[in-house]
């Protein structure tokens, strides 16, 4: 005869019950489930930019440690013509880059979506500039530029329209619009695939409706094609304004800020002031002075371009 | 910790302190009988070298050839990693400040400053080395030395020197490099008249803009600051600097003031400027080249040091390597024993040939290298730490004086008064506003 095997019940410690009931719980769970990416945002992103502003209150040089001075580092800048020349040059290379990559990049997106032979060709040869690594364009347009080697002087000497180079980097306006221009050509690729991806997602229903309708091109494309189009461009606009505020790699490869500091950006004089002059605190000022206008131009695009009313085909 | 006797060290530098102030510039120095009594390297070091980009590959290839020689001899791996000058920069302020990087790093000019406190005493290694081979020159002492500790090996100089075509100088009426200013003004506008050019860089670019901009400025007696450090760009001399560099600048090929450190070598070779200011690279390149229009460029080119002006007194800028390790270096000993062996006049010789003299030495004794009279063109180069001033002349090298130089303060300064952006007073009066942010008393 077997006697049945009965189970001891044994009492569940009070810790594994909390435990079981945690783990039942959704806002707990989510809360832990969300602490590994917690700590790489902060790791990462929070206390570099805490140390950051932390040092742009300090006269921290490199190799030492600093003192707190609290705002004489941006008192300082302030009566600094270099500072207010490279504030200048950004918010002009942001601003005419920004519009120029937008208007071009929208014009492409428009003719890619259309029916085109060997699409997916011409697709992928507009990415081809966002491909390539930006110092390797960088240096391309140095030479395009050359005030001795430049193909395009050259090109234009050869078909008798110039008599002399163009000195595209020694004369401070013709330097700003050259660097727009590298900035431009590398920006359009990212603008102009983003939004034909937003185009493809458009209902050819509402098209057809407005086409019986009666609407004109540019009625579909300003009823229907802007309004459905526009939380896309928000952040699209958002990105490219913010790649290029803070672009770096284009002008330090073409330029070095020159000629006569005429294309320095924030983010280049900072990285002078605080690398290769070595006074890190000035150069953390010069980059916490950016945020400002960051934030400003996050704003602009968040709250300018996602107008509800706007979005849905009516004015404000 | 190295156990060099420092008495009898000192003793026998003393001969070698005699030999110098007797003759303290010739060439040929009698070396000084001292003995390196270095700790022997770590068992098992490893030390990482990040050094400036060769323009010259065979002086690469022999830099590296010898540091090999190094690894066989005492079992030390040395690992050579090669960036440009501007990259260095900053990584060896990462690596100061974040204590962790390569062991060695050969730079430039007064970056060890920045961070002095951080590296490792090279003191018994430099003594030993000027007690041996005649004395460091001063100019190499300044960048190596803070107060009485030498914080930086000199390696010597990239030596600047005026590259021109004699065939273009003679169509411009001149037999013979001229050596004061005025003549050298004369010059310019002949050359320009013979349709070569000059062409000196006016961007930002470390070593060739500031080299002659900084010349010009001491040349007339301008200079940012004074022995104590106080601002003083803003000055008459300053402004008779501007002025004359305003009319060499009318002399200049188009486009200086974006040229950068490899924009003149571009011009020159291409036949296209027939004088600027640079290194040997130029020669080199054209005289080794397989393409017989560069050789005959070669042919034709000679060097001169630069003019001297009203001050009376040579007052060059050049280029100073300067090597230092970091106190974080698991293996010190390993390091001093490597830069001693590579510092050694056997090493230097070869790799001095390799290079075609493109390093100007720190040391007078190792001048007697056949290299530097071997073809007279590259004399030159050899003496020009003997007339070089350093970067922060007449004060003292720091934070400031590489903050300024960081910001390329002088080139701007004569980037302004040049272009006509600014008046010469009015650029002199800019500088000095943004020379006194970093000077501040």
């Amino acid at each position: 005869m077997v006697a049945d095997a009965q189970p001891i019940a044994r009492p569940i410690p009070a810790w594994r019950r909390l435990i079981g009931r945690l783990a039942d719980d959704r806002n707990v769970l989510g809360f832990v489930f969300m602490l590994p990416a917690a700590a790489i945002l902060l790791l990462f992103l929070a206390y570099p930019l805490g140390l950051g502003f932390w040092l742009g209150l300090t006269d921290t040089p490199i190799g030492a440690p600093g003192h707190f001075v609290g705002l004489d580092n941006f008192i300082s800048l302030a009566q600094d013509s270099v500072f207010w020349l490279a504030v200048f040059n950004t918010t002009f290379y942001t601003v005419v880059a920004s519009f120029l990559k937008f208007f071009l990049g929208l014009y492409l997106a428009l003719l890619l979506n259309r029916r085109l032979p060997f699409k997916s060709l011409l697709r992928a040869i507009v990415l081809l500039p966002f491909v390539v690594p930006t110092v390797l364009s960088a240096i391309a347009f140095w030479w395009i530029y050359d005030p001795q080697f430049s193909i395009v002087s050259w090109a234009l000497i050869k078909f008798g329209l110039l008599h002399s180079y163009i000195d595209f980097l020694g004369d401070p306006w013709h330097a700003r619009w050259a660097v727009i221009a590298a900035n431009v050509w590398r920006g359009i690729p990212f603008v102009a695939i983003t939004l034909l991806a937003g185009l493809q997602t458009i209902s050819p229903s509402l098209y057809e409706a407005a086409t019986l309708d009666g609407a004109s091109s540019w009625q579909r494309f300003y009823y229907i094609t802007l309004p459905v189009l526009s939380p896309i461009i928000a952040v699209v606009m958002t990105f490219s304004v913010l790649l290029t505020f803070t672009d770096f790699q284009l002008i330090y490869a073409i330029t070095r800020g020159g000629p006569i500091n005429a294309t320095h950006l924030m983010a280049t004089l900072s990285f002078e002031r605080a690398i290769t002059g070595g006074h890190l605190g000035e150069g953390a000022a010069i980059a916490d002075a950016m945020v400002p206008f960051l934030l400003a131009a996050i704003l602009f695009s968040y709250f300018g371009l996602q107008r509800r009313r706007w979005q849905q085909g009516s004015r404000d | 910790m190295s156990e060099i006797t420092r008495r009898g060290m000192l003793k026998s530098g003393a001969a070698a302190a005699g030999l110098a102030g007797a003759g303290l510039l010739k060439s040929r120095t009698a070396l000084a009988d001292v003995a390196w009594n270095g700790a022997a390297p770590e068992p098992g070091a490893s030390i990482r070298v990040l050094r400036w980009k060769q323009f010259i590959q065979a002086e690469f290839d022999s830099f590296v050839a010898n540091s090999n020689k190094f690894s066989e001899q005492t079992g030390v791996k040395v690992r050579v990693d090669a960036e440009n000058w501007d990259d260095i920069r900053p990584k060896a302020a990462v690596a100061a400040n974040v204590g962790a990087g390569p062991d060695i790093i050969m730079g430039t000019n007064d970056d060890p400053f920045k961070f002095s406190d951080k590296l490792l005493d090279m003191t018994e290694l430099a003594e030993y080395l000027g007690a041996k081979y005649g004395g460091w020159y001063p100019i190499a002492k300044t960048y190596g030395m803070l107060g009485k500790k030498w914080i930086a090996l000199p390696q010597g100089a990239t030596g600047g020197c005026l590259n021109y075509r004699i065939s273009t100088m003679r169509a411009a009426g001149f037999e013979e490099f001229p050596k004061d200013l005025a003549g050298y003004l004369k010059l310019c506008q002949g050359l320009k008249a013979a349709g070569k050019p000059a062409g000196f860089a006016l961007g930002h670019a470390t070593g060739d803009a500031n080299g002659w901009v900084h010349w010009c400025l001491w040349a007339h007696g301008g200079k940012m600051v004074d022995d104590n450090n106080n601002v003083v760009i803003d000055s008459p001399e300053t402004v008779a600097a501007l002025e004359y560099a305003k009319q060499l600048y009318a002399t200049y090929i188009d486009g200086v003031l974006s040229w950068n450190d490899s924009s003149n070598n571009k011009a020159f070779l291409a036949d296209q400027i027939s004088l600027t200011f640079n290194g040997i690279s130029i020669y080199t390149v054209a005289k080794n080249s397989p393409e017989p229009a560069l050789r005959a460029i070669a042919a034709d080119m000679n060097h001169s040091n630069m003019p001297i002006g009203p001050v009376g007194h040579p007052t060059e800028q050049q280029n100073i390597l300067s090597t230092y390790s970091y106190a974080y270096t698991k293996y010190p000993n390993a390091v001093r024993e490597y830069l001693r062996f590579m510092w050694e006049k056997a090493q230097v010789d070869v790799w001095e040939t390799a290079s075609n003299g493109y390093v100007a030495p720190p040391l007078p004794a190792w001048n007697d290298n056949p290299i530097w009279t071997a073809d007279p063109k590259t004399t030159p180069f050899r003496d020009v730490l003997k007339y070089a001033l350093d970067v922060g002349y007449s004060g003292k090298l720091g934070q400031a004086s590489a903050a300024v130089m960081g910001d390329f303060v002088c080139v701007d300064m004569f980037a302004e008064a040049c272009t006509g952006a600014q008046t010469a007073k009015g650029a002199a009066q800019r500088a000095a506003d943004r020379a006194k942010r970093y000077y501040k008393s």
